[in-house]
């Protein structure tokens, strides 16, 4: 294995990462409008991401960051051609970011429900587009012998990528769901169930039919493989979930998470971004990638920092372990 | 097309607003994190409650602001992919180390410390959670020196060779670009001005309540520790600056000829205090200057030859061929002026508070006051200052608590635009660098996007700010007091609210 596949596996774990940390951060989100009965509810399930969502998304920094330094090509065509949907992300990532730690700084109503309305947009879509934006990569784009993006937006939202996108909003709704039955207390908890039960029920028809269509259209014995494991674990997720087995509910819907991410990344290798118009065009682990001597000082710095982040971002869970309800939210706003 | 609107002018206005916006955020960030955990660590150590109420107050203000400089970091991670695809196709061999360095160390460091922080005051044992707020000033840090070694490179670029095959610079030699002495230098005189910038903030902050006699305990310690911040900060940036300012000299002559607006060499070259340029003809119409003065800065002497930028510009066209390699003049000239203007303003209102507001030995037995007394300003040995210019010192100090953001900013665009035509100095053009597929109509969406939502945010944080300012410090609570013993916190009461809850 050449230090650029190394590389390869690296930028898909922290992607995996990202997607199974703050995908359950975007599912709190999105559950704050379908879950919470009241604004005291509301708090208690942004509280339940509070201490950890930023970390959270420091995944997706180290995503780009490390995609510009080991595939400086996958970097540059990846972000400029997928300029306005990312454009979305971006500020909803502000948004969301300010959102959260504003939000009770406050104590007028109005002021907090505003913020509230922007927590739960700011989650939703990204969660959406970012299933759209995986799904192109995976399914190839428009790229020229420049190794340029010359689609328009229209190309960007076909229908596979479309699909992808539901699934990744549905996905990570679950995922929230399942999250927020493991660390809330009192009548939450209880609906929590319920919602992650019916939404994890449409999430495994639409999964189902995407990495379906995914294995059909690209697959091999691998991709199989992280397939069958994908549906499999959120299976679990949901008959866990339905036994009151949070614990075990959440490790499968991570699961699930980690097994489709795997499946895109294993039907794109060698390459890194397919190109549809010829396949010549294709940027691959090979013609992105960075100097064997960039890579190799990467791989140092990613073997020794990733478990110390593991470590640390473990320990703050722990930290924050225990359960929170409706009576842990103190009544007057800091 | 028409250049105002070019897809390159557009991506460079782009860049300029959202960085120097997230540059309001980062020298603040950097300098009240550390401000912080020193007031932090003195409440754990003296427990007395003026400190920590201290530190919930300046940790209010520092969350408040960190919350801006983290969101409108994440543009800055994928802006370089977005409208400099090409740029990022030629240095990302290179550039691309230092940023993932920063993220995987740094970012995680700063972002998972500073979630304990927050909500680890009821989790927390006493020395554990004070240990958080420092691990997130060491992160500020080291993705402060990351982000100028990576710029550093940009500015006089070591350490790599160009592969012709692949068009592009490739890295050789890592430890240099982290450790040459243009990134020394460039942290060294940044991280300086943060704290000058925190300082300063910190001073104008505590006049505010001591002008109105409220808080004086709270507000005293902290004007103190602002007016040594400023003072100790100041000084530092002043001495980083000149050894910049001569390493640029050598490295970016270019640049510095602009700074100073010297056309022609000369030998002893003046230094210039005011002029006005005429960019077409090459020559100022009107200039003042002190004679000398120049030479010293570049060289250390006040003999010696430094060249103009007429001179600079016909070395790097037989360099690198004709063309025009002269930056924006003016925004060079004045930006320089600028950044050290109110930059040593700020520095030199500080040293005036120290010696203003010094105590003890310094200071006769009548003017002293008690702890909890808004202190006497004393200019003479013997005598305190009338009511009308106490008033004064005070105001002067409020209103000038935001100087060091413009002179960040100034400095930024000052070393920045003084690069140009060049991204990578010598290496690289700024025209070459914007992305081919990105559309004029995609670029201007996406600045007009950032400059409204940052003109917004901006609006929203002012007035949070401003409110907590004057609310002042909190009064501490029975759970303040007594933090818990246990790692996750203790068990007594299993209902209790949380000491903080978004």
């Amino acid at each position: 294995m050449e230090l650029h596949d190394v590389w390869f596996v690296l930028i898909a774990v922290l992607w995996i990462g990202y997607f199974f940390l703050e995908g359950f951060d975007f599912g709190v989100g999105v559950l704050t409008k379908l879950l919470a009965r009241d604004r005291t509810e509301k708090r208690v399930l942004i509280n339940t991401i509070g201490p950890v969502w930023d970390g959270n998304e420091v995944w997706l920094l180290t995503a780009g960051g490390a995609t510009f330094a080991a595939f400086p090509e996958w970097y540059a065509t990846l972000f400029s051609g997928f300029y306005l949907p990312l454009l979305v992300i971006l500020v909803c990532l502000i948004v969301r970011g300010v959102a959260f730690e504003y939000r009770a700084k406050r104590p007028e109503e109005n002021w907090q429900r505003t913020w509230e309305t922007a927590i739960f947009w700011c989650s939703l879509i990204p969660a959406f587009l970012w299933g759209v934006a995986f799904g192109n990569i995976a399914r190839g784009v428009k790229i020229d012998a420049r190794l340029e993006y010359v689609g328009g937006l229209g190309d960007l939202l076909n229908p596979y990528a479309l699909l992808g996108g539901l699934v990744t909003l549905s996905l990570f709704t679950f995922h929230g769901a399942v999250f927020v039955g493991l660390k809330t207390v009192g009548d939450i908890r209880e609906r929590a169930r319920t919602t992650a039960l019916r939404v994890g029920a449409v999430t495994a028809v639409l999964a189902l039919v995407f990495l379906g269509w995914t294995q059909a259209d690209k697959g091999d014995g691998t991709s199989l493989v992280a397939l069958v494991v994908a549906v499999a674990a959120l299976l679990g997720a949901l008959v866990t979930a339905r036994a009151g087995r949070e614990g075990w509910a959440f490790a499968l819907s991570g699961l699930t998470i980690v097994a489709a991410v795997s499946m895109l990344f294993l039907t794109l290798f060698p390459n890194v971004m397919p190109s549809t118009l010829n396949e010549q065009w294709s940027l691959t682990v090979t013609n992105a990638s960075s100097s064997p001597y960039t890579l190799k000082i990467m791989t140092w710095l990613a073997a020794i920092a990733t478990p110390l982040v593991l470590l640390y971002q473990g320990w703050t869970y722990w930290v924050f372990r225990k359960r929170i309800g409706t009576q842990h939210i103190a009544d007057a706003a800091h | 097309m028409d250049m105002a609107l070019a897809p390159e002018t557009l991506a460079r206005w782009q860049f300029g607003i959202t960085t120097v916006y997230h540059f309001l955020f980062v020298p603040l960030t950097i300098s009240l994190a550390a401000l912080t955990a020193g007031l932090q660590t003195a409440w754990v150590r003296t427990s007395k409650e003026k400190y920590l109420r201290a530190t919930k107050f300046w940790g209010k203000l520092f969350l408040i602001n960190i919350a801006m400089g983290v969101v409108t970091g994440i543009v800055q991670e994928f802006q370089f992919g977005m409208n400099w695809s090409d740029y990022s196709r030629f240095v990302g061999d290179i550039f691309g180390a230092p940023l993932a360095f920063e993220a995987l160390i740094a970012f995680f460091f700063e972002s998972t410390f500073i979630g304990l922080w927050i909500f680890g005051w009821d989790k927390l044992p006493k020395k554990i959670h004070l240990a958080c707020i420092w691990m997130v000033s060491i992160g500020t840090i080291l993705s402060a020196y990351f982000i100028l070694a990576a710029n550093s490179w940009m500015q006089h670029p070591v350490g790599y060779r160009i592969n012709k095959a692949k068009g592009r610079a490739e890295l050789t030699d890592f430890w240099q670009v982290l450790t040459q002495n243009t990134a020394l230098a460039q942290a060294f005189h940044t991280l300086s001005a943060a704290f000058l910038t925190g300082g300063a903030f910190m001073v104008g902050i505590a006049a505010f309540h001591l002008v109105r006699k409220r808080h004086v305990p709270v507000m005293k310690t902290s004007l103190r520790l602002g007016l040594v911040t400023v003072v100790v900060g100041g000084l530092l940036t002043a001495v980083s600056g000149d050894t910049l300012g001569k390493i640029m000299y050598q490295q970016q002559p270019m640049k510095m000829a602009a700074a100073e607006a010297l056309w022609d060499g000369e030998k002893p070259a003046p230094f210039s205090v005011f002029a006005v340029g005429d960019v077409d003809k090459g020559h100022n119409r009107v200039a003042i200057e002190v004679p000398g003065l120049l030479s010293f800065l570049a060289k250390d002497d006040f003999t010696s030859y430094v060249p103009g930028i007429n001179d600079v510009n016909k070395t790097e066209q037989a360099t690198y061929g004709p063309g025009d390699y002269r930056p924006n003049i003016p925004v060079a000239y004045w930006g320089f002026r600028w950044m050290i203007g109110f930059g040593m303003t700020s520095f030199a209102l500080g040293m005036a508070g120290l010696w203003l507001t010094r105590k003890k030995f310094l200071l006769p037995q009548h003017l002293r006051v008690g702890e909890d007394e808004v202190p006497r300003l004393a200019l003479l040995p013997n005598k305190a200052l009338g009511p009308k210019l106490t008033t004064w010192y005070w105001r002067l100090a409020i209103l000038t608590l935001g100087f060091p953001l413009i002179a960040n900013s100034w400095g930024w665009i000052f070393t920045e635009m003084g690069r140009q035509p060049w991204v990578v100095y010598g290496l690289f053009q700024t025209r070459d660098a914007v992305s081919p597929g990105v559309s004029q109509t995609e670029v201007l969406i996406s600045m007009l996007t950032f400059t409204a939502l940052y003109a917004i945010l901006a609006v929203v944080e002012v007035k949070l700010m401003a409110k907590y300012v004057k609310a002042g410090p909190p009064e501490l609570t029975e759970a303040d007091l007594n933090p818990p013993t246990k790692i996750g916190g203790d068990s007594r009461d299993a209902d209790k609210p949380m000491a903080f809850s978004y």
